[in-house]
């Protein structure tokens, strides 16, 4: 159990499409990799060594501080019995803990209702993207889901503030509580009136905001900026959650250059985040999250990796213990997963717990479905 | 033209299609009510959608992989399909007979589903059961290909009768036993896929359906109290007598087309909200030998789906609001431009990822659609294409406000709105805010430019607040 100064706070970004574990967090002087990897094997003097057997990616380096400061939790094997190669079925897998049928709760939903039992607060979780990750999804949880926080709220088309402010006092009225209308007519009234609550709430964030770091322009630098607004606010936010863009991470063909800018990006992002919290003297109760549906096949293809099995996590913050947790799977072929795939040694349902239960003081059993090992990595 | 006669051809062109502008609604009305739905039920009449239009300018469309583009090229036929009953169809069948890409990974094989449902969706149920039955994609999705004579997955035989066909229950009682979901699923073995062609150098090859008769359980089987040597078409058969299975489809009908009703789950113990309406459907299913058509006339002739308490009686599900908004301003109508594939998108960001329902359950319907995320999604959507008095089809409707009086009082205005938006009905309550927020303003006039100009900007407003009300989620 850890504690913090403020109620702790999660954030995850999500990046969709598969990532290639194997190029990111890279074995050194290992001849396997090079044998599988003909066309994308990193040359050996451009890894940056974490350690005597392991390295990141060229594009990492910002993510290296963290890693020299103990604050870089790197989850390596990371997976699920019986993997499917499916994005959509694993990102759901990941998303409902449900790998054996299909499920329509997410995890964070579940832990967003024990978080905030009676829904309290309509901005307990907020996800930044278009339409709702499962992750987040549960009955009777209002989730606010922003497309784009500066312009985000109810009737956004109407030109002139006060034309917009004065419409939206009448959607106020027009979805006061109604009598003798029905339930359904109720229920929609009441989930407007929330929204509008929400919206309201969450418009005054850019506002509120200063910083002297600037974001990259991209959409994974802009929610991780919106992710900070939000945090900053101090709206009692516990979950904040963005997708990077859509199966962007699939990296069939053209690899090389697609990682080393993605990588790039989201390296710069992360750091960019952290330090944006740490200047605001907001970043002792966060922690970030990364996570992808899985990793990619061991040998490449001449020019990118097709569908893989274990992938690699990564926790980021100030309580997070640094290191490696679970084994780095071996390349050797006795040891592959079916399909030249990397077998999976530490269930992510594991890392899930140890969030919940070190991380929310929740119990993790009914949320993740069933007991997992924890891992020790907060500290 | 009668009021009354406009507002029931639209809510039938709403229910029986993704809805028609305001012109086409007039040119409805004025050929007859009884006229319109022949036309709806013979679709064959009218020419199919414009496909090649499509294809012209996206070539790769043909037979194309991905699913985003599968989706965008379902929701063009939506928009633009002139025979709008059977493409209504298709998206009842989809959201009943659910499998969904998250399993299946090809987009192409949920097109073919989709134009499966397309083509059979009003014809008879059970060509429909048999058609699905030997659809490798459902095959698949619901693990008969993973069901031998040996070693018996019951998955698709449990669901062909739970969710497809006979329900599990009515009138309090149960339609079937787990021993014959057993019975089901055994005359389903051997219904499997034909092993694909590798996808190099070609590219993927469709899936083909194949009967195994080596893996096929040749052994006498009780299913529904009928014993024999029965094949997956001999359930069949047995599955359409069932007055279970008449219920059923009559209900979903009931559900889509005419008033939300409780969720499938709740059906065994629930009574149908109006029992009588059923039961007319649940006869033209019998005296006709199972035609969905005739089940469609019975529906759309009757009193109950006329009769002006089911009128808004359902929230819109997301492709009936972002289609049925398309078709009201007449946009990406019978032309292709740029903003189709976000417009297809739209559905997913309302809760409604076509062609990927959660679960073979299907989505839920009715309330909820409505969550505090896609409210927003809904409401700034549909406010932004009806507020927008630049897009020709809006710019008609502030024409024709326009043109019904030098002079509009508040009170008339609104009014004025919520008809050619519609008709819509509200509630006395909104109505009371509408008008109050228009009489801030005071009256409206169009002589002078000035003045035009803003009539125009109130319109637009006043469509807006109208796109916002809870009113304007039904459908």
């Amino acid at each position: 159990m850890v504690s913090t100064k403020k109620d702790p706070v999660l954030a995850v970004l999500s990046l969709s499409g598969g990532n290639d574990g194997l190029n990111t967090v890279i074995p050194l002087n290992n001849g396997l990799y090079r044998d599988y990897r003909p066309t994308l094997a990193v040359p050996e003097d451009q890894i940056i060594p974490i350690n005597d057997e392991l390295g990141f990616h060229p594009t990492m380096a910002p993510l290296k501080k963290f890693w020299d400061a103990g604050q870089l939790a790197i989850f390596v094997g990371i997976g699920y019995p019986t993997p499917s190669y499916s994005h959509f079925r694993s990102m759901d897998i990941w998303h409902t803990c449900e790998p054996e049928k299909i499920g329509t709760e997410g995890w964070l939903g579940r832990a967003t209702k024990q978080l905030d039992p009676t829904s309290e607060n309509v901005l307990t979780a907020v996800n930044f993207g278009r339409g709702l990750p499962r992750a987040l999804v549960m009955d009777g949880v209002p989730v606010a889901s922003v497309g784009n926080l500066e312009t985000y709220g109810l009737l956004t088309g109407i030109d002139g503030e006060s034309q917009r402010n004065e419409a939206l006092d009448v959607f106020g009225r027009m979805y006061s509580p109604a009598i003798g209308t029905g339930p359904v007519m109720d229920y929609i009234h009441a989930t407007g009136t929330d929204a509008l609550k929400g919206a309201d709430i969450l418009s005054t964030a850019p506002d509120k905001y200063t910083s002297n770091v600037e974001y990259s322009s991209t959409s994974i630098g802009q929610y991780m900026k919106n992710i900070a607004q939000t945090h900053l606010a101090e709206f009692g936010t516990r979950v904040l959650y963005t997708t990077s863009p859509y199966n962007g991470f699939d990296s069939h063909a053209n690899q090389a250059q697609a990682n080393a800018g993605l990588w790039t990006d989201v390296s710069r992002s992360v750091d960019d985040f952290m330090t944006d919290l740490r200047e605001h003297d907001a970043s002792d109760n966060v922690t970030l999250l990364l996570f992808t549906e899985f990793g990619r096949r061991i040998n490449d293809n001449g020019s990118g990796t097709d569908h893989g099995a274990a992938g690699i996590a990564f926790a980021v913050g100030e309580h997070v213990k640094g290191g490696i947790y679970g084994n780095y799977p071996s390349l050797e072929l006795s040891q592959q997963e079916e399909g030249g795939n990397l077998k999976f040694n530490l269930d992510f349902r594991s890392l899930y717990s140890s969030i919940l239960e070190d991380w929310f003081h929740l119990e993790p059993e009914p949320i993740v479905g069933g007991n997992f090992e924890r891992i020790k990595f907060f500290g | 033209m009668a009021d009354q006669d406009i507002a029931l051809v639209a809510h039938l062109l709403r229910r029986a299609g993704f809805g028609a502008s305001r012109d086409e609604i007039e040119a409805k009305a004025a050929q007859g009510y009884d006229n319109v739905v022949q036309d709806l039920l013979n679709p064959e009449a009218q020419p199919a959608v414009e496909n090649d239009l499509l294809m012209r300018y996206f070539p790769a469309y043909y037979e194309a992989a991905a699913i985003e583009t599968n989706v965008q090229s379902w929701v063009f036929k939506m928009i633009n399909s002139p025979r709008q009953l059977p493409e209504k169809m298709a998206l009842f069948w989809h959201m009943i007979f659910c499998a969904g890409h998250s399993k299946i990974d090809s987009g192409q094989e949920m097109g073919r589903m989709v134009a499966m449902f397309r083509e059979h969706g009003m014809g008879n149920f059970r060509d429909l059961l048999y058609n699905l039955s030997t659809n490798a994609a459902m095959m698949y999705y619901l693990d008969n290909t993973e069901s031998h004579k040996a070693n018996l997955n019951e998955n698709y035989g449990r669901e062909l009768l739970e969710l497809f066909s006979i329900g599990v229950g009515m009138d309090e009682g149960f339609n079937y036993s787990e021993d014959d979901v057993k019975a089901c699923a055994r005359a389903f073995t051997g219904w499997n896929v034909a092993t694909p062609y590798p996808p190099f150098p070609h590219g993927r090859s469709p899936w083909n359906f194949r009967f195994d008769p080596a893996d096929h359980d040749e052994t006498d089987k009780t299913f529904l109290g009928e014993t024999g040597n029965w094949n997956g078409d001999d359930i069949i058969d047995i599955v359409c007598k069932q007055p279970g299975t008449a219920r059923f489809i009559s209900r979903h009908l009931y559900n889509y087309f005419v008033a939300d009703e409780p969720q499938v789950p709740a059906w065994r113990l629930t009574p149908p909200r109006d029992r009588a309406a059923i039961e007319t459907m649940e006869k033209a299913y019998f005296d006709s030998g199972y035609q969905v058509n005739a089940m469609l006339e019975a529906l759309f002739t009757s009193d109950f789906f006329k009769d002006e308490s089911v009128r808004y009686a359902k929230v819109k599900n997301p492709a009936e609001m972002v289609v049925g908004l398309l078709r009201m301003v007449g946009e990406h109508k019978g032309e292709i431009k740029p903003g189709l594939f976000e417009l297809s998108q739209e559905p997913k960001y309302m809760g409604m990822d076509l062609m990927n329902p959660p679960t073979v359950e299907g989505w839920h319907t009715g309330r909820e659609w409505i969550d505090s995320g896609t409210l927003v999604e809904r409401i700034n959507f549909a406010s932004d294409i009806l507020g927008n008095t630049e897009l020709p089809g809006v710019r008609s409707l502030v024409d024709r406000l326009m043109a019904s009086g030098d002079t509009l009082s508040p009170q008339q205005f609104v009014d004025g709105c919520l008809d050619l938006t519609g008709p819509l009905v509200v509630t006395d309550d909104t109505k009371k805010q509408l008008v109050a927020h228009a009489s801030k303003e005071g009256e409206l006039k169009h002589g002078s430019d000035s003045e035009q100009s803003e009539f125009t900007r109130r319109t637009g407003e006043m469509f807006q607040m109208i796109a916002a009300t809870a009113e304007f989620q039904f459908g």
